[in-house]
């Protein structure tokens, strides 16, 4: 077999040696699935938390006291069990390691799937996808730039506000004042753009990575998906509207 | 005179003796052994994923880029087996009768019986492996009738049942690939024999990304590499397809049976524009509930809904009652061909008949047949651009599978010794005319159990030097290949490849087709080497052997169909008798029927190559019948 | 009919290519797209020029040989159909047509239109197979498989293998593929066996031959020829979880394949 020596190996599988770790969660993220599968878990966590927030803000419309009252509510919960506060940045930890998983994902998928077409093509018909689902990683730096600012914003105070103009806890004062400055509302209106888009994939996305999708209820999850994406997406700019339009004073 | 070395003694313990009788390899000494598999079609893919598991060094070859592409992934209807699930009567002995009536007498009964005795476990290995057959609710395998038969033993996977077969054995295959027992050479293509020693011991191929030409060795080599359709240009086989592994295995020595034993298929969509360039199948299975007719009156024009019913031929039903659309394919093929030999075709040109389910869908409800036949319908909705669902389908028949092949014996061993072959390529099994749904039972028969058991035993029962491909004969055989391809790179003439196959098929269609005659067959006979002749002066061709060369690939497979069809030819005008698919308008029964002549032909006629431009020499096999009486078949 | 085709034209894999423009006529409407491109290849071997290297062979849509971009869609985005089914009737006369390759980076141009797609060959090695040596398979009907399950497993089994899913997808991804194998086998009671096995090898597989990753898109969907849904994605989803997380005693058998890759 002078030209087709080489065939030598033979492989036997039982005795294999083990390559797939034995931890779960590790094995789970050295697969391409098992990245997607964090993304979508991520991603539920925030698709929950969007939700959340966009309904305690809608607090802001039964006036002030209302909403200042349920932001001291957000730190007195889970006492006396937990001290003040805590259940929050337990929240908030939950929530930044949620961000932190899914912007790591998507990274790592986002360098694979460039690499995986080093050649692009001269043209390429899109025929299903949406342009949400093909703006899906240029929202996601959107939202990221966003939510940096939003923190420093609002929850910090430390930029769009006059020295002493922010307040610790006092919500309506802060939001009233940051939604007055026009290019601040802006911003945020188009960030809720981006999140509305993102959430339209997204959501379905998720939902279609866990395998809840079938042939069937396919159009009727893309629906779903949709109408939470634009009621998050209203519920949201409601209120730089509303101080916009001087109804939120 | 042939001897096919059929086991004696009683034709159901013949297999069970002659495995009995055979030489085995001790499990340790089966890696010594090399095999080489050319072709990855059923029988090869399911005979090199069985000799790898059984621990032999196997070599596969194909020229598609993957062994998925062969072409029996083309096959839609089904495969028989003798399971009688549906208690209807049916039994290995009735399998081995319709499949002996079938082929009009012309098989060799030990090998037949072989193969339904075969047949059950076939299906057990096909559905182990995860072929999705159809099913009823209650979980059970689903089985319809086919052609030629009257019970329901046709097991199937709704009208894709070849490629979930081969998908079967092409992921056994690669299991085996995976594990190092089987090394895959793709896009890889047999070009010649080498003969060591008296025996098969090895092939030569070329490259087909880079041209290069290699010789391999091995202990044994087997041939699964199709049938010869496209020798007719238009044909059901895929592009690729072609006689050039057998051909040249021929050219060495091998003996070649029954070449003019050719199938055409009466359910093909009819030819539409002159640049067709291959016809499309709808499955046997159609016959099931759809009905052929054509107009009583010549020239009846109009649409075929406004024709009445009183108006209609239903020429099957009419000429065989008991058996009607589901006649077999042979006898249904020439039924077409006369009524539109009489003028009564239907459209373009007159060549095709309707294939009705308008009675189908009233009875069964369009739902129902959509899900029988939904995705034949969809392809010829494709094609025609025409509703099957609305008017009747047009049919022609159209060249399909090839019967004759490289003469084998019981072992499947060709006159070569060493040389196995397996599948359409060989003879065997399906006398003048298959029996629809029997190719693929005949491929996977020979593959996951027939070759497994009589190569070990050639391999066990002879000694084998050490031979490497430095030995002479490779070298010497490598450069005839070489220079019969740079022959073809020299020729600067005028005419392409496919000009030169066209002009070859209509020859063949037009003389040695449905019907043939002593003085069709002599003429085509002399215009076939003049043919020949200005394909090797006239041919175009451009580029080189080292790259990947279609046109060089397409006319190296035709100028071995140039000299194939003129064995066809021959053989025709030899059998001076119809049988199955070879008619000879001089023999038939008043009624218009194939009249055999067993008094002088009860015989496989098996050529010898004696060198191009000679005549070939015959060699006779006498079929002899003991278990099946020879009868007029009849299926009126 | 007269067309303009605009072709990728490619030497050899490791010489650079371009698109050059090509005129055919005497097209008609019953031809296929491949016959169409027949016309042209016989019209430059007159020329003593070099045909257009395309895969092809059943011409009936089943062996998954043909395949190219036809202004951009895959198989000319025909819903359901191959490149070889494709009727010209669905063209106009004058209509200029670009075509391009599918272009992976597990896809190399090997001549202008023919791509190396070994790859899906080596993702099915890696697990895509049910391991019954034969003649040791039970009597066919001992196996009850639910109707149900038998045709989700025919859906998924009527892959062709050609690539469209790749060559659509933005992200070059075959997880359309994939998981119409681990599908097919995973959903019937012969696959259960080696079903975890199944599904961490052929993923692994998919990731080492340098295939992107699913975004969930739905292009493949749309170009497939054989219509194999989204949802194939979602259950090969699942038994890669499944196969992660289920407890077990022993560690599953790595594919010799995917080992390979991971010890380099």
């Amino acid at each position: 077999m002078a030209e087709t020596a080489g065939a030598e190996k033979v492989h036997s599988g039982a005795q294999a040696p083990r390559a797939f770790t034995s931890n779960p969660l590790i094995t789970l993220w050295s697969t391409v699935i098992g990245k997607k599968i964090v993304m979508a878990v991520t991603g539920a966590v925030l698709v929950g938390f969007v939700i959340a927030h966009m309904v305690g803000n809608l607090k802001i419309f039964e006036g002030a006291d209302a909403i200042n009252t349920y932001a001291h509510f957000l730190r007195v919960v889970g006492m006396p069990e937990l001290g003040y506060g805590q259940l929050l940045w337990i929240v908030r930890s939950v929530l930044l390691l949620s961000v932190i998983l899914h912007i790591i994902a998507a990274w790592q998928l986002t360098l694979m799937n460039r690499a995986a077409r080093p050649v692009d093509y001269k043209i390429r018909a899109n025929q299903e996808s949406t342009w949400a689902s093909r703006t899906m990683r240029w929202g996601g730096v959107v939202l990221l730039v966003f939510i940096i600012f939003h923190i420093l914003h609002f929850t910090m105070g430390v930029v769009g506000f006059q020295p002493g103009q922010w307040q610790d806890l006092a919500v309506y004062q802060n939001v009233v004042a940051g939604f007055s400055l026009w290019p601040v509302s802006a911003f945020y209106i188009i960030a809720m753009a981006a999140l509305c888009l993102h959430l339209d994939h997204g959501i379905w996305s998720g939902i279609q990575t866990l395998g809840w999708n079938t042939q069937r209820n396919q159009s009727k999850i893309r629906m779903a998906s949709r109408v939470i994406a634009v009621i998050v997406f209203l519920g949201f700019i409601s209120v730089p509207v509303s101080v916009l339009a001087g109804w939120l004073k | 005179m042939l001897d096919a070395h059929i086991p004696s003694g009683p034709i159901e313990k013949k297999w069970d003796k002659r495995r009995f009788e055979m030489k085995l390899v001790n499990p340790a000494n089966r890696r010594k052994h090399s095999i080489i598999v050319v072709g990855s079609g059923l029988a090869g893919a399911s005979a090199a994923a069985t000799l790898g598991q059984q621990g032999y060094h196997v070599h596969c070859f194909t020229y598609h880029d993957s062994p998925r592409r062969a072409h029996s992934i083309a096959a839609q209807g089904g495969i028989n087996a003798a399971k009688n699930y549906r208690n209807d009567g049916d039994s290995v002995q009735r399998l081995f009768y319709d499949t002996v009536k079938g082929g009009d007498f012309r098989s060799r009964e030990a090998n037949v019986y072989r193969l339904a005795e075969i047949s059950v476990n076939i299906i057990d290995q096909c559905v182990a492996q995860g072929v999705p057959f159809a099913r009823e609710y209650g979980g059970l395998l689903d089985t319809r009738s086919f052609g030629g038969v009257q019970v329901q033993r046709t097991f199937y996977a709704r009208g894709q049942t070849g490629q979930q077969l081969l998908l079967g054995a092409y992921q056994a295959l690669e299991e085996q690939i995976a594990a190092g027992n089987v090394r895959m050479h793709t896009r890889c293509e047999m070009l010649d024999v080498v003969m060591v020693g008296g025996r098969a011991r090895g092939i030569i191929t070329r490259d087909l990304l880079t041209g290069k030409i290699d010789a391999h060795a091995a202990d044994v080599v087997a041939l699964c590499t199709g049938g010869y359709s496209n020798v007719f240009f238009l044909s059901t086989n895929a592009m690729a397809c072609n006689t050039s592994a057998i051909w040249r295995a021929h050219r060495r020595g091998a003996l070649f049976a029954n070449p003019c034993f050719t199938q055409i298929h009466p359910t093909c969509i009819p030819q539409s524009s002159e640049h067709q360039s291959k016809l499309t199948l709808m499955s046997e299975s159609l016959r099931n509930d759809g009905r052929v007719w054509v107009p009583k009156t010549k020239g009846d024009n109009r649409p075929p809904n406004q024709i009445p019913e009183g108006e209609r031929d239903y020429y099957l039903e009419r000429r065989y009652p008991s058996f009607g659309n589901l006649a077999p394919r042979d006898i249904a093929s020439r039924a077409a061909k006369e009524v539109c030999d009489e003028g009564r075709g239907v459209g373009p040109g007159g060549r095709g008949v309707y294939l009705d389910f308008g009675d189908a869908i009233r009875r069964l409800g369009e739902e129902n047949v959509r899900e029988k036949y939904g995705n034949l319908f969809d392809i010829y909705e494709e094609i025609t651009g025409d509703d099957a669902y609305k008017s009747p389908m047009r049919i022609y028949p159209a060249p399909h599978y090839t019967m004759g092949g490289l003469w084998v014996d019981y072992d499947l061993m060709s006159t070569l010794p060493g040389l196995f072959v397996g599948g359409e390529a060989n003879f065997s099994d399906h006398g003048a005319n298959r029996l629809g749904a029997s190719a693929l039972m005949q491929g996977l028969a020979d593959g996951y159990f027939v070759l497994p058991a009589t190569i070990p035993n050639y391999l066990a029962s002879n000694k084998f030097d050490k031979v490497d491909t430095s030995n002479p004969a490779f070298a010497q055989v490598k450069a005839e290949v070489t220079e019969r391809l740079q022959k073809l790179l020299s020729i600067k003439g005028k005419r392409t490849p496919d000009s030169f196959h066209r002009e070859l098929g209509t020859l063949m269609w037009n003389n040695c087709g449905m019907a043939r005659s002593e003085k069709s067959l002599t003429e085509a006979l002399q215009r076939i080497p003049a043919l020949r002749d200005e394909f090797w002066n006239n041919l175009s061709m451009v580029g080189t052997n080292e790259e990947l060369n279609q046109s060089l690939e397409k006319a190296n497979r035709i100028s071995d169909f140039m000299e194939l069809a003129e064995l066809m030819c021959l053989d025709a005008l030899e059998r001076k008798e119809s049988c199955g698919g070879h008619f000879r308008i001089e023999s038939q029964t008043p009624d218009g029927e194939a009249q055999r002549d067993d008094e002088h032909f009860s015989y496989a006629a098996a050529w010898e190559w004696t060198g191009t431009g000679k005549n070939w020499a015959v060699q006779k096999e006498p079929l002899t019948f003991e278990e099946v009486h020879l009868a007029q078949r009849s299926y009126k | 009919m007269k067309l303009t085709l605009n072709v990728w034209r490619q030497a050899s894999a490791n010489r650079a290519g371009s698109f050059v423009t090509y005129e055919v006529s005497g097209i008609t409407p019953d031809m296929s797209f491949l016959e169409m491109l027949d016309v042209l290849n016989e019209d430059l071997l007159t020329k003593g020029e070099a045909p257009v290297a395309f895969e092809h062979d059943c011409r009936e849509g089943i062996c998954g040989s043909c395949g190219f971009l036809v202004n951009g869609k895959a198989h000319g985005g025909h819903k359901g159909t191959t490149i070889c089914q494709l009727a010209m009737r669905f063209f106009k006369d004058g209509d200029s047509l670009t075509l391009e390759p599918w272009r992976a980076k597990a896809f190399p141009v090997i001549r202008d239109l023919v791509v190396d797609r070994s790859s899906f060959d080596r993702i099915i090695q890696s697990g895509g197979f049910i391991t019954v040596p034969t003649g040791s398979a039970p009597n066919a009907n001992a196996i009850l498989v639910p109707k149900e399950n038998s045709d989700t497993a025919f859906d998924a089994a009527a892959c062709i293998g050609c690539g469209a899913c790749v060559a659509a997808c933005p992200n070059a991804s075959a997880m359309l593929f994939t998981s119409a194998k681990i599908t097919h086998l995973n959903v019937l009671p012969q696959g259960q066996p080696q079903r975890d096995q199944r599904s961490l090898n052929m993923v692994a597989a998919m990731k080492e031959e340098m295939f992107g990753t699913c975004t969930n898109h739905g292009e493949c969907e749309a170009v497939c020829p054989k219509e194999i849904p989204l949802e194939f994605i979602g259950k090969m989803n699942r038994d890669l979880a499944r196969a992660v997380f289920k407890r077990r005693r022993e560690p599953i058998p790595v594919s010799p394949l995917v080992q390979e890759a991971m010890q380099k």
